[in-house]
């Protein structure tokens, strides 16, 4: 019997409509995945169905009973969990009582924290999860971790049903593997799973359905089998797109070394030993807390280097806040947009141009007057140049990002995760405008977990492991060659 | 339809609202005394208003940074009993001791900041430090009751005006000083300063990784509200007449307005019309009292649930889902 129908589904905020009659199947024990880009509504179906938020118009069946939800607790007791980004944990607690916060079993009166210890245990040991502690602090534990208990909660509570909003987003490798397994313990358990996420290997390596929005409107759902990748994406966006990474464009050659560090290092990498030439994009690859992001931190003076030498054009720089990285032509797009990227609240124009206000040494009024031509030129999609960034989605804060360090038209641009969290449209138009860049002569140098992206873009991939060099690769390397370097096993 | 909730949202806009509520209050007070909006009792109650409208927006300075002042008051009653001790009745002394005036209310604005931003201090904490040095060293300094008095000079500026205009009477010093201070705060709002302080007090972090100097320009908005200060001490001053007592209360009366005028708490975002517009609010509110002859130790209960409701009402916006357009993408979590 079918688990979830959701049949009609219409809401809107303040009368903009956001979904328009979107149908959702799931069966017991399906991965399902809920796919589109950013502002496709799937975060929106997903809080319908949590209980967040109530639908306008359209009915929900679980189970074959027809269900109305008109509060999170609701959505909870009839079977259905939700993990979203932001986890609803009490970090002060523990995992067990985090657990089960509310449900404390009880012997005269006095919570029995025994069997709340048992009892977790038993439900973390039948996810197969054997290294967390039930008496762990939620606060001390790791994302992944955090993660579990979040799930274990969830089946504790009898769902029948988890939802997870982009799970694997602040995870490691390692993490996303446990992950996996984790779905497919739930699996053979009976229990579904709806999986939003951006990343289609994922989708592909997990879910047996896919249900494609597009536009707050439901494109298509189909079995995973029946779709390839290609096809997926081109319902995502609603049009072709022709290879996923553009070609280099033509008369793109290296000229003169832009950015060189001779044996940088400080408390967290060492011997770092790196060139970037103009038009050339080099990639920086390596697990998480192989020191990619320490290294971006380094050039840009956020936590400078304390050995070795850095040159910019040639010049010797001593970089020891983001200012002089800034008035030395380096710019840097950081790994999270909305804490260190944007002031959400101030306009696009106010952010985009943040970077010309705060430094009389790039101010200039040509550069001012070229900002809305940026904008313009990376395709963004707002109401209007006085929106406030909070309004527009991941892809579209991204360019503005974007356009506030090119507005300083730098020569070295580092960039630390672009591609996170913004959807297919938005990514393909930041890969091209990163060819534009090395086109245009500036030095790139590329961060990116996503090695496919790394790899499809680099002329040189740098390789770390441990906060060292491991090992350089050209354009063109495999995932595997790239994985042997930074999991410290040398080349293959 | 969706333009009737367009407005709706547009009024109910924290910034908006205060506008809204400075015509139901006028409304209020012209229901009581259709004579208040003649010239002359229009023009006093504008010179009343003058010194916590310049304070407002000195204080927006900060709020909107990210920092609060609470020295405001103290400082406000320093630079009385300052200027009174100083010039002790003596005309030709006037001139040097309001240019000292301005040193100390800078020095107080630096010393705020620094200890602020360099020491890491929360503003809070800082200024509440500072309000109780002040207020301490009026009362050693004076023994209690100040000594000296101001010169006809220096009580120009808060008492006198422009006379015999045709309608309004006197346009009151007070009044221009203040559409000055108006109006070079909002210029100054649209300098690159103005957006940087914005930038830091809404995210401190982007700020300083686009190359801001976070703390310096926190500390100007300090000196800033340091000045604002000053020229409100002197229109106060000028107007009351020296006591150790004039600025006692104030910072509180003036963060309350600027409040009222949807600035939020933690900085970033408001403009500094609508804390100005919030500080007329209060004033006129008072009138209104005044008028319905409520007891004036009533104030403090208003302004605490004045303090407390904008709050309230900015934080429930804040909650809601957020409105978006159809051509925009709607944000997604």
């Amino acid at each position: 019997m079918t688990l979830l129908a959701m049949r009609g589904i219409d809401k809107a905020f303040l009368g903009v409509p956001v979904l328009s009659s979107v149908d959702l199947t799931v069966e017991p024990g399906e991965v399902h995945a809920l796919v589109g880009e950013n502002g496709a509504g799937k975060s929106t179906l997903m809080k319908i169905l949590a209980g967040v938020h109530t639908a306008d118009a359209g009915t929900i069946e679980l189970g074959g009973r027809a269900v109305s939800f008109t509060h999170p607790l609701q959505a909870q007791q009839a079977g259905v969990a939700s993990v979203f980004q932001e986890f609803n944990l009490l970090p002060e607690l523990t995992v067990a009582e985090n657990v089960h916060l509310g449900r404390e079993p009880r012997r005269r009166g006095m919570i029995d924290r025994r069997a709340m210890a048992e009892r977790t245990a038993a439900v973390l040991a039948d996810l197969g999860v054997d290294d967390l502690p039930p008496q762990a602090k939620v606060g001390s534990l790791s994302v992944a971790h955090q993660q579990i208990t979040e799930i274990a909660k969830a089946l504790s509570q009898g769902a029948d049903l988890i939802c997870m909003d982009e799970p694997t987003a602040a995870l490691a490798d390692a993490e996303v593997e446990l992950l996996y397994g984790l779905i497919g313990r739930l699996r053979e358990r009976g229990v579904a799973v709806l999986y939003v996420s951006h990343r289609l290997k994922e989708i592909f390596d997990l879910c047996d359905r896919i249900t494609v929005l597009k536009d707050g409107r439901l494109v298509d759902s189909v079995a995973t089998a029946d779709i390839t990748p290609d096809d997926l994406v081109a319902k995502m966006v609603g049009r072709r797109i022709e290879a996923q990474f553009p070609e280099r464009l033509p008369g793109t050659e290296p000229g003169e070394v832009r950015l060189k560090v001779a044996g940088g290092g400080n408390a967290w990498i060492d011997g770092i030993d790196l060139e970037v030439r103009a038009g050339e994009i080099v990639g920086l690859a390596g697990l998480q807390g192989s020191g990619r992001t320490e290294i971006a931190e380094a050039v840009f003076g956020i936590a400078p280097f304390t050995r070795g030498s850095l040159e910019v054009d040639g010049k010797p720089m001593r970089i020891t806040k983001p200012r002089k990285a800034i008035a030395a032509g380096i710019a840097l797009v950081t790994e999270d947009r909305k804490a260190q990227g944007l002031a959400l609240w101030q306009s696009v124009r106010a952010n985009a141009r943040m970077v010309l206000d705060a430094n009389a040494r790039v101010h200039s009024r040509r550069r001012l007057a070229r900002v809305s031509e940026l904008l313009a030129g990376l395709d963004l999609v707002a109401r209007g140049e006085d929106q406030e960034v909070r309004f527009l989605s991941g892809g579209n804060q991204q360019k503005v990002v974007v356009a506030k360090w090119l507005a300083a038209e730098p020569g070295v641009i580092v960039l630390d995760e672009p591609t996170r969290g913004i959807d297919v449209g938005a990514k393909h138009k930041l890969y091209t405008v990163i060819r534009e860049l090395a086109a245009e002569g500036l030095a790139v140098l590329l961060i990116a977990s996503e090695l496919i992206e790394v790899i499809g873009l680099a002329d040189r991939i740098v390789v770390l492991h441990d906060g060292r060099i491991a090992g350089e690769l050209p354009a063109g390397a495999t995932e595997q060659q790239v994985m042997a370097y930074a999991t410290g096993r040398g080349p293959e | 339809m969706t333009r009737v909730r367009e407005l709706l949202v547009r009024a109910t806009n924290p910034t908006a609202t205060v506008f809204v509520l400075l015509v139901l209050v006028f409304a209020g007070v012209f229901a009581m005394n259709p004579g208040f909006f003649e010239g002359p009792s229009l023009m006093a109650f504008l010179k009343q208003a003058a010194p916590l409208v310049i304070l407002a927006a000195g204080q927006y300075f900060v709020i909107v940074s990210g920092n609060f002042d609470l020295s405001v008051g103290a400082l406000v009653g320093a630079q009385v009993v300052i200027a009174a001790r100083l010039i002790d009745g003596e005309e030709s002394r006037t001139v040097p001791v309001l240019i000292v005036m301005a040193l100390f209310g800078i020095a107080v604005g630096l010393v705020n900041g620094l200890i602020t931003t360099a020491l890491k201090v929360q503003s809070f904490i800082t200024t509440l430090g500072m309000l109780l040095v002040l207020y301490g060293a009026i009362r050693l300094w004076t023994g209690g009751a100040p000594t000296g008095s101001l010169s006809e000079a220096f009580r120009t500026p808060g008492r006198l005006g422009i006379e015999n205009v045709p309608v309004l009477g006197q346009i009151p010093w007070a009044l221009l000083i203040m559409i000055a201070v108006g109006a070079g705060s909002v210029l100054l709002m649209r300098t690159r300063f103005g957006r940087i302080l914005m930038a830091a007090g809404d995210n401190e972090r982007a700020a300083a990784l686009s190359g801001a100097r976070v703390g310096t320009a926190r500390t100007i908005a300090f000196i800033l509200s340091g000045l604002s200060a000053t020229v409100a001490g002197v229109l106060i001053g000028g107007f009351a007449g020296v006591s150790a007592q004039v600025g006692d209360g104030l910072e509180f009366t003036v963060i309350t307005a600027v409040v009222l005028g949807g600035v939020v708490l933690g900085g970033g975002r408001g403009s500094v019309l609508a804390a100005m517009a919030g500080a007329l609010v209060i004033e006129a509110l008072f009138t209104l009292f005044n008028q319905m002859a409520l007891p004036s130790t009533l104030r403090p209960a208003v302004q605490g649930a004045i303090i407390i409701a904008a709050v309230a009402y900015a934080a429930r916006r804040r909650t809601r889902p957020v409105p978006t357009t159809a051509t925009a993408t709607p944000t997604p979590s």
